[in-house]
């Protein structure tokens, strides 16, 4: 329903004021198509300060850190009107993060409990507390150093287990905090600080290795597409499993400083120019897609989560012991009785 | 903790029955019953010699008392979880040897500077690097205290017997708990792999120091020596972060005092309760002028080494700090009042030997042994003799 950006005829029929929205988009509710507002919702004074969602934001460390024109922003803003078209309490939420830009997303900014952990740990940490409190939403948001570099090993270990984590990774193909070094996901033959003879190496296909290792639901998408961002985000969230979004996402100060261009818009021009859905791709060889960015929803399989089985396994010991002990104490009984 | 109240009753009954039976089991064995009686309830853990008995048996144990255990793909990943399972409400633990205690290193920090209450067992190895893998040794000591960057404080317990392994994790617990660190039982190889004789308490006897939990608007990381702790879905929007931050617990990474206040509450929480937290096993002899001070592996053959020596009439003291950090300074000091000689037998090249010679007045002379092997009593009784000799 949602592949290309915005449905044209719904956009003119909203701006006239005549859409049916109930019947265009029955999942998104009304919002502004553009902006991602809800215009019926937003105060009457305008501006970012009276912006509805910023209940979902600790307000004291705002404004953010983000380089203007950045895609963290933009992620921020998607992920909070997921989770507010959700109807999710922010009190059964945990966000765990690593280091970087993309780390600060939901840490400190999404009002939440917010783990800030260690570079690279993050989903090792919430698996900690995704065993202890399957009852809320554990939500990981870092970037592409961080959880394909560093914390690589730890993702696609937790693909496999599949515990019920969402997992959105940003990648903007670069170490974006530290000034603009080359990452596991910047393509082949491009110039970052580190590789200023240009680089040798080849990139990951994050999504694709996640989707290899087990993961119970992949998606890519790219912070062009904020619609099909966040219904894939809500998608995530509601599955049971691992569940993880590829979000790229531009950095025009670290990364378009070396690559060309700083200018957010061309790049975001960009990221859509490259986008091509999944379902368009039959038919295509590796070197058709090339240079191309494999949008939309990759896998979704139904899979034993690793928690219901922890759980699960405690049920059937607690029984056997319980039983057991019930066994003994008939016979502590019978013994007592018959008197011996 | 948080546990419902048949679920606490059918763990004491399980408990009770496992109590119950004869135990001949190994340290590492006897660490992991430790902490299921201490009220484990996550244990994140990697394979490793000569610690590996001890995922084991959590694994086997902690389902039967409502308890999770996970298998990590590293140690980076385990300690993460451990920390990560802490503040969504778990008495959680990891265990480990050198190699794997030295990729935890960073996170142990994370755990030191967001006050984080967890049980680290290392069981320690020779190395360094791979070493002698399956082979004792006490090498551990100095990394256990300064392995992190960063200044910081660590509590470290060091048991000499299976039945002592047991008892400290218990205590490990309770002071992760209410000094709000973590806690590293520093065990070696010889006692991991020792099998003893171990007797297990009536559960409903073992003491567990409860969390202590903040209150609404009370702050979380400052106000207190030892702030209260909350737990992720309490509703208080808690940020927990390994930067340098407020008493709210958001960051300020820049203003120097900030950092400054809350280093040294850190490391002031535990200086403050060293005496509290000193546990040394002293047998002085009036009059003694020659001492022997060991722990751990060490401090059996040591010990023997004492008794035969006050045997043949040579007056020997003994001392036993079970408490390695924070070092137990005014207890080492009185146990080596009026000696001339201190000898510290231990399996490094004289990590702990150092220490204590800040403290204390006497000469001290370390009888480093490596190479994997526990020191004879023989040899440390030679020592004896050639001090008491020489005194």
């Amino acid at each position: 329903m949602l592949k290309g950006l915005i449905d044209p005829e719904f956009f003119e029929a909203f701006t006239s004021g005549e859409a049916d929205e109930s019947q265009h988009l029955p999942v998104y509710g009304t919002r502004d198509p553009l902006l991602g507002l809800c215009p019926s919702e937003v105060e009457e004074e305008s501006g970012p300060a009276h912006h509805r969602l910023l209940r979902y934001l600790r307000k004291e460390v705002l404004p953010t850190t983000f380089c203007v024109g950045c895609g963290g922003g933009t992620v921020l803003n998607t992920f909070a009107h997921a989770i507010d078209e959700m109807h999710i309490d922010p009190r059964e939420i945990v966000c765990v993060t690593g280091i970087g830009c993309s780390s600060w997303i939901p840490s400190p900014y999404f009002l939440c409990d917010t783990l800030h952990t260690t570079h690279g740990r993050a989903i090792a940490f919430a698996c900690g507390v995704k065993v202890m409190r399957p009852d809320m939403k554990v939500i990981i948001i870092a970037g592409d150093g961080d959880l394909a570099g560093i914390g690589g090993n730890h993702l696609i270990h937790a693909a496999r287990r599949n515990l019920d984590l969402s997992v959105f990774l940003v990648n903007n193909f670069i170490y974006g905090m530290t000034g603009g070094q080359v990452s596991p996901t910047t393509p082949f033959g491009t110039r970052t600080t580190t590789t200023p003879y240009l680089n040798l190496e080849h990139p990951f296909k994050i999504a694709d290795v996640v989707a290899a290792a087990g993961g119970s639901y992949v998606a890519r998408w790219t912070t062009y597409h904020v619609f099909q961002l966040m219904e894939s985000m809500q998608n995530a969230i509601n599955k049971k499993g691992f569940s993880f979004v590829e979000i790229i996402s531009q950095c025009p100060v670290s990364y378009g400083k070396m690559t060309g261009t700083s200018d957010p818009v061309t790049l975001l021009k960009q990221l859509r120019d490259a986008s091509i859905h999944v379902d368009d791709t039959d038919g295509m060889s590796e070197e058709d897609l090339e240079g191309k960015f494999v949008v939309g929803k990759l896998v979704e399989r139904q899979r034993a989560e690793f928690g219901d089985g922890l759980r699960q396994l405690i049920s059937e010991r607690r029984e056997s012991i319980s039983a057991e002990l019930d066994r003994g104490l008939r016979q502590d009984t019978s013994a007592l009785e018959t008197g011996r | 903790m948080n546990r419902p109240a048949e679920n606490i009753e059918l763990t004491d009954l399980y408990l009770a029955g496992l109590a119950e039976q004869e135990h001949f089991i190994q340290g590492d064995e006897a660490a992991a019953l430790g902490a299921i009686f201490a009220g484990c309830t996550f244990f994140g853990g990697y394979p490793i010699t000569p610690a590996s008995e001890i995922a084991e048996v959590m694994a086997r144990e902690l389902p039967n008392v409502g308890g999770y255990y996970v298998q990590f793909e590293d140690e980076l990943a385990s300690i993460s979880a451990v920390i990560g399972a802490a503040w969504a409400g778990a008495r959680a633990m990891t265990a480990t040897s050198g190699p794997g205690f030295s990729l935890m290193q960073e996170n142990i920090g994370y755990a030191c500077m967001t006050e984080t209450p967890c049980v680290i067992i290392n069981v320690q190895r020779s190395g360094p690097s791979t070493g002698q893998a399956t082979l004792p040794a006490q090498g551990d000591v100095m990394q256990a205290r300064w392995g992190t960057h960063g200044d910081h404080e660590i509590i470290a317990l060091a048991p000499s017997s299976a039945q002592e392994a047991f008892d400290l994790v218990i205590r490990c617990f309770n002071l992760a708990e209410e000094y709000r660190t973590p806690v590293i039982l520093l065990m070696d190889g010889e006692i991991g792999h020792l099998r003893e004789r171990v007797i297990l308490p009536d559960p409903r006897t073992v003491e567990q120091t409860q969390r202590r939990k903040a209150r609404e608007g009370e702050d979380v990381f400052g106000g207190a020596i030892v702030p209260p702790m909350t737990e992720f879905g309490d509703g208080g929007f808690v940020h927990v972060t390994g930067s340098t931050h407020k008493e709210d617990g958001l960051r300020d990474v820049q203003t120097q005092s900030v950092h400054d206040r809350l280093v040294r509450r850190l490391v002031a929480k535990i200086e403050q309760a060293r005496e509290e937290i000193a546990l040394v096993d002293v047998d002085s002899e009036e009059g003694a002028e020659v001492g022997v001070l060991a722990y751990g592996a060490t401090a059996r053959p040591a010990k023997g080494a004492v008794l035969r020596a006050r045997s043949e009439g040579r007056s020997v003291s003994f001392c036993r700090p079970v408490t390695i950090w924070p070092f137990p300074i005014s207890r080492i000091q009185e146990a080596s009042r009026g000696l001339r000689q201190l000898l510290v037998p231990e399996m490094n090249l004289g990590q702990l030997a150092r220490e204590v010679e800040r403290f204390v007045d006497c000469e001290v002379v370390p009888l480093s042994k490596i190479g994997g092997v526990v020191h004879s009593s023989q040899e440390i009784h030679a020592a004896i003799v050639e001090a008491t000799d020489s005194c």
